[in-house]
């Protein structure tokens, strides 16, 4: 597998502030990757680096076999971008506004074909301005789809999503997937990393803190929770040996001749994890 | 080329849909022609009033469409992200200028068009003879303001204020430069403010293709201001333009 991306010791200041510290790795061709971390881990700086708008302070970056700071317009031709705020002519319609973003690529996708894979059918017709939030935001995906690129940076690209249309687009980044399409994805939701990654990266301050599957990273620590009800109150038991604790829980009950109400095993999920990588201990803060 | 067509269409569209451009930068001049036109009977400067004052709303119209017309929508779109979002796509930065440019040049034309023909009709202002003269003056005006707008909207650090902040640097400098009517009784202060201004020159340039019927190399020195002003906005807009919104705070 050649790789689509690859990033090796890459830093980023702004002024004093060391917003990427020297982080590393590779996407291959072909494979969707997730980039998570906390509000200002920079994730941001990190993405738009490889999209060519920020210079890094140092290291080396290559997307689609280039630099992209010295990239031009045939290297724009392969990538599509979700930026992570919106940004379109609100006076045109969705219709008007993909089909002049189509015009300039030398293949793109048929626009109502994209419009029906972001699911604006109904709204192709109406000015983006009366769009909501989360309609806008499909426009968004559509956008940087349009030009039928291979490699595509999405960030934060379901935020404001329902439900529906969140299921919806990973359904359409499957899609992409199984075209062959690299596919760069930061997100705040866990279970959507989780869901679509072949690979995550966990960012904290410039930093990788973890890097792999998602099934592995959730792999790494062989405990479990055993949750239930004790006179209507949560008891949480935390336990690297999930079977034996839970069969001394069990024997215990049944020798009192009691129910456990609400008895759970759970594994850490991916947010589990996340969240004891990215959590800050006062320390580190106040020193 | 097909990509230049396509984005000037796409300019077109965005134009005429954004209403308070079309309205100000479009319908207004013609509106004020008329206005100003039935202010001043009878004679300026001893030429037919109505002809004298064509040439300076001419003068005023490539000011604010090409001007104030290009600089706030490029702040608009600046801020608003558009600009950015387009740099991750294959359309050239210069060819979208271009476009812009040609679109705006577009508009202005067609605006020229309709004042000549308001002005036939209302004040029997006959078709200028010199019209060769009068493109290549109107031509370069404009493209001497768009320059200045560009340079103008790297200034602007926000879209709310643009309108605003425009128009407070075009309609005095019209007042100043004479677009609404005769400057010969302004303080000595303002008259020398106004000797310096590309407006001024650009008027004087058109008023002689229009009232004095004479071709444009009549009036070099005033071809060389308007040009020295758009070279020195060319180099401004090239220097501090920027892609991204301003950061805020
Ligand atoms: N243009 C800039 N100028 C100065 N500082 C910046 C700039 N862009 C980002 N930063 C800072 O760099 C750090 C990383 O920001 P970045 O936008 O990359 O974070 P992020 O991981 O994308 O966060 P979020 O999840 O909130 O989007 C933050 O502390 C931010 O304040
Ligand atoms: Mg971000």
């Amino acid at each position: 597998m050649t790789s689509a991306v690859s990033i090796e010791a890459l830093t980023k200041s702004y002024g004093k502030l060391e917003a990427v510290r020297g982080i590393s790795f590779e996407i291959g061709s072909g494979e969707v990757f997730g980039l998570l971390g906390p509000n200002g881990a920079g994730k941001t700086t990190t993405v738009e680096i490889l999209e060519g708008y920020r210079k890094r302070d140092g290291g080396t970056v290559r997307v689609l076999g280039e630099d992209p700071e010295r990239a031009g317009t045939e290297w724009r031709q392969r990538i599509g971008v979700v930026l992570q705020s919106s940004a379109v002519y609100t006076t045109l319609t969705v219709r008007e506004m993909l089909a002049l973003f189509a015009g300039y690529y030398r293949k793109p996708r048929p626009v109502d074909e994209v419009i029906e894979l972001v699911g604006l059918m109904e709204k192709r017709n109406t000015r983006i301005k009366s769009l909501s939030g989360g309609q806008a935001r499909r426009l968004d995906l559509g956008l940087a789809l349009v030009g039928d690129p291979e490699l595509i940076f999405l960030d934060e690209p379901t935020t404001g999503f329902d439900p529906g249309a969140r299921r919806a687009a990973w359904a359409t980044i499957r899609a992409l997937r199984s075209l062959g399409k690299t596919i760069l994805l930061t997100t705040h939701y866990l279970e959507e990393a989780e869901q679509l990654s072949d690979r995550v990266a966990v960012l904290r301050e410039g930093r990788i803190v973890a890097h792999g599957r998602p099934a592995d990273l959730m792999g790494r620590s062989r405990g479990a929770e055993i949750r239930y009800l004790r006179d209507g109150e949560e008891v949480v038991v935390k336990t690297d040996e999930p079977t034996r604790t839970l069969h001394e829980l069990t024997a215990q009950a049944l020798d009192a001749g009691v129910e456990l109400e609400g008895l759970e095993v759970r594994r850490p999920t991916l947010e589990d994890v996340y969240l004891s990588l990215t959590e800050q201990d006062d320390e580190t803060v106040l020193s | 080329m097909r990509l230049f067509f396509h984005e000037l269409k796409g300019e077109q569209l965005l134009y005429w849909r954004s209403r308070e451009a079309a309205f100000f930068t479009f319908i207004f001049p013609l509106l004020l022609y008329v206005l100003v036109s039935a202010f001043y009977t009878g004679d300026i400067y001893g030429q037919p009033a109505g002809r004298v004052l064509l040439a300076g709303l001419l003068g005023y119209g490539a000011a604010t469409t090409s001007f104030a017309g290009i600089a706030i929508f490029l702040v608009i779109r600046r801020e608003n992200g558009v600009l950015k979002r387009l740099r991750a796509t294959p359309l050239p930065p210069a060819m979208y200028i271009a476009a812009l440019l040609g679109s705006t040049l577009l508009v202005f034309a067609i605006e020229a068009a309709a004042m000549i023909g308001l002005a036939r009709v209302t004040y029997h202002v006959g078709v200028p003879d010199r019209l060769g003269s009068l493109a290549l003056s109107l031509l370069l005006g404009a493209a001497a303001f768009a320059a200045l707008g560009i340079a103008m909207a790297a200034a602007i650090r926000s879209a709310e204020g643009a309108s605003a902040v425009v128009n407070l640097v075009v309609l005095p400098m019209a007042f100043l430069s004479g677009s609404f009517g005769p400057t010969r009784h302004f303080p000595h202060v303002l008259r020398a403010i106004a000797d310096v201004l590309p407006l001024t020159y650009l008027v004087r340039l058109v008023r002689s293709a229009i009232v004095f019927d004479q071709p444009i190399w009549h009036e070099p020195g005033a071809i060389g201001v308007v040009a020295g002003w758009g070279l020195v906005g060319l180099v401004l807009a090239v220097w501090a333009f920027r892609w991204e919104p301003s950061e805020s705070g």
